[in-house]
């Protein structure tokens, strides 16, 4: 067997607010192609830890490194420029343009870079990024919604949408932060459906979900967090299996 | 097809645009209004607030100092009809490029905050602009006296090509002196080359970014954008605008003076933009106009025309209405300005623009079955 390509590494990486230890000394290594499940209870520092790693929030000490490039000190648009794409846990919309546009509108950032003075030509007449953002609401199935304004979008929709916006950059590295909170089963299916056809497509996947049944359904590598710390590692049957795990997290054996 | 047809619906809004503007003389007959100094205003203020708009009404970010690139236009081009010709043309050359190069630091130092900070420091650049110009500056500003023309300047080029003419000379182009409408109808073509760039810069992937921006920036920076620049070549074109209105200005009327660049003006040119509707092509037109026609009508009104207005009140009450309605009219224009300004904020702070829409919105609902929601993406301001 060839050697997994570690895509992302975060070694030795501390985050204290005050006095909370919100993170501490977490080590982990998303290999690529994987989708690695970071779950734990509320407060364990799962959002912490993601905001460490696009840009938002600066550690206390230790690196992340993605891909050969130390992220830890870039910008969050550089981080985004380099192939990493966030879903947040609230999301992030423009909520006053249109489905459309707010999915046409990372396409453009995939195309022309971090800044360009793109004034000539008007956004209407560039086929292209239009047909684009098309198809990929067509894949979440929200093609019919495209002429509504974002912000009248239900829970469930907005997330859905916020997630069509980052997996038109083809990003090499998806960050999700619990992508079905406030979905209805249906819809929670349709979202587990489409991360597994993304999954066949090679990208990596890290994904942060309460839901036990999107877990095991998607993960290849699970990491369990609880109070800062990574309290266990692996594959979703030997996480199933720990009985550290079922003690602080899964409260019992499931399933 | 679809390209088209927006291209085709920007080009019908600029050929009603050009049509509504080089008639003025004509529709503004009923109002009193067709008399050239105040259509070059209309056409002059216009200006300033699209330029204000792109900036304000795509970005979201409020700036209360815009008022010094209009100073600095008007003295820019005064010094260029002083130095070197009366031609309106490299006057507005030099005003466009220094207002540019002013918002250039200005716009620098303020886009590193947001909100109210970054409203409090463009307020405080332009103060200061102000102030220097009454006080180190006054070699080039001429401090309370204004700049203006005189005999002796130099004026190179024209000089060189020509005999100086006796008396004071008055704005041209190409050798041609304006008179009569020219001016104004020079301000109106000026009018629609601003109007058709901010169709241009609204429709363009660089608008979208700049709406992006005021929707959440937050997204846009995850999205992979560098905001800043993105912000600060909307505040440097509209600085360039409002530079371009200060030079006209000076082409109309070759006086430039440092009240120009006060913080009321600034003020001014938020109302026409609220008034008229944030974020749309055409309202910040529609609220330069309706100010600028308001506060000419308005600030001419005194206690006598008051009065016998209202001479068919009772004599007790006559007095009394004269005495309030007074202090809302001449000098005290502004009290009017700002009473109307707080009813658009509270009732319809889309501005105009948005009552246009309501009404037609009505319309359309009363002929046709319900708005499908196609509808709304046209909405948001376009
Ligand atoms: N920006 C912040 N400032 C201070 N405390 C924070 C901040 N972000 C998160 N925390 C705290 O860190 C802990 C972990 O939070 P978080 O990462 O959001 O947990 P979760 O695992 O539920 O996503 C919580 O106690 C939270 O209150
Ligand atoms: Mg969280």
């Amino acid at each position: 067997m060839a050697i997994p390509n570690v895509v992302l590494h975060v070694a030795d990486v501390h985050k204290r607010f005050g006095g909370l230890h919100a993170l501490a000394d977490i080590d982990l290594q998303i290999e690529e192609g994987q989708t690695h499940a970071i779950i734990g209870p509320n407060g364990a520092g799962k959002s912490t830890l993601l905001n460490v790693c696009i840009g938002k929030l600066a550690p206390t000490s230790g690196t992340v490194v993605f891909d050969g490039q130390v992220l830890t000190g870039k910008k969050p648009y550089e981080i985004n420029q380099l192939g990493i794409a966030r879903v947040f846990q609230t999301p992030e919309i423009f909520a006053d343009l249109s489905v459309l546009q707010n999915v046409m509108i990372p396409a453009l950032a995939k195309r022309d870079g971090a800044f360009k003075l793109n004034l000539l030509r008007s956004l209407e007449s560039q086929r292209d990024i239009r047909t684009e953002a098309e198809e990929m609401l067509e894949d979440v199935g929200m093609l019919n919604r495209r002429d509504m304004l974002a912000g009248s979008l239900s829970r469930g929709d907005k997330r859905r949408m916020e997630l069509a916006m980052c997996l038109i950059q083809r990003p090499r590295l998806l960050l999700l932060d619990e992508p079905t909170a406030g979905m209805s089963r249906h819809d929670t299916n349709t979202t587990i459906e489409l991360l597994k056809k993304i999954k066949s497509r090679g990208m990596t996947k890290v994904i942060i979900e309460h839901d036990m049944h999107v877990v095991f359904s998607l993960a290849d590598k699970i990491s369990v967090l609880a109070q800062g710390r990574i309290i266990a590692d692996g594959t979703p049957d030997e996480v199933r299996g720990n009985p550290k795990v079922q003690e602080a997290y899964l409260g019992g054996p499931q399933q | 097809m679809n390209a088209l047809l927006t291209s085709r619906r920007d080009a019908i809004t600029l050929a009603i645009f050009a049509l509504v503007v080089l008639t003025m003389p004509v529709w503004l007959q009923p109002f009193g209004a067709a008399y050239p100094g105040l259509m070059q205003k209309f056409a002059i203020y216009a200006i300033f607030a699209i330029g204000f708009n792109i900036l304000f009404g795509l970005t979201g970010y409020l700036s209360f100092g815009h008022a010094a690139f209009l100073g600095v236009g008007s003295y820019t081009a005064v010094w260029s009809f002083k130095l070197l010709t009366m031609d309106a043309l490299p006057a507005i050359a030099f005003a466009i490029i220094l207002s540019g190069l002013l918002a250039v630091v200005i716009g620098y130092l303020s886009l590193r905050r947001s909100g109210i900070y970054f409203s409090i420091l463009t307020l405080a650049f332009a103060q200061m602009c102000y102030n220097l110009a009454y006080s180190v500056l006054t070699p080039i500003t001429n401090g309370e006296t204004s700049l203006q023309l005189n005999l002796q300047d130099p004026r190179i080029i024209d000089s060189a090509l020509a005999p100086r003419p006796a008396g004071l000379p008055s704005a041209s182009l190409f050798g041609h002196t304006f008179s009569g409408l020219q001016g104004f109808y020079f301000c109106a073509v000026m009018l629609l080359i601003a109007f058709f760039i901010a169709q241009k810069i609204f429709a363009s992937p660089f608008g979208m970014m700049l709406r992006g921006i005021k929707s959440n920036q937050t997204r846009m920076n995850y999205t992979g954008f560098n905001t800043r620049p993105y912000a600060l070549t909307a505040f440097v074109i509209s600085g360039m605008y409002a530079g371009l209105a200060g030079a006209l200005l000076a082409v109309t009327d070759p006086l430039a003076g440092a009240e120009r660049m006060q913080w009321t003006a600034s003020g001014e040119v938020v109302l026409m933009t609220i008034l008229g509707g944030v974020g749309t092509l055409t309202g910040p037109v529609l609220g330069a106009w309706i100010i600028k026609y308001f506060e000419n009508i308005f600030s001419a009104f005194n206690e006598q025309i008051v009065s016998r207005f209202f001479d068919f009140l009772p004599a007790g009450m006559h007095d009394v209405v004269v005495a309030v309605a007074s202090k809302f009219v001449g000098e005290g224009w502004n009290l009017t300005l700002g009473l109307v300004f707080v009813l658009i904020v509270v009732f319809l702070p889309g501005g105009i623009m948005e009552g246009v829409r309501r009404i037609t919105h009505m319309f359309d609902k009363s002929r046709r079955a319900p708005p499908t929601p196609a509808r709304l993406s046209t909405q948001p301001a376009e």
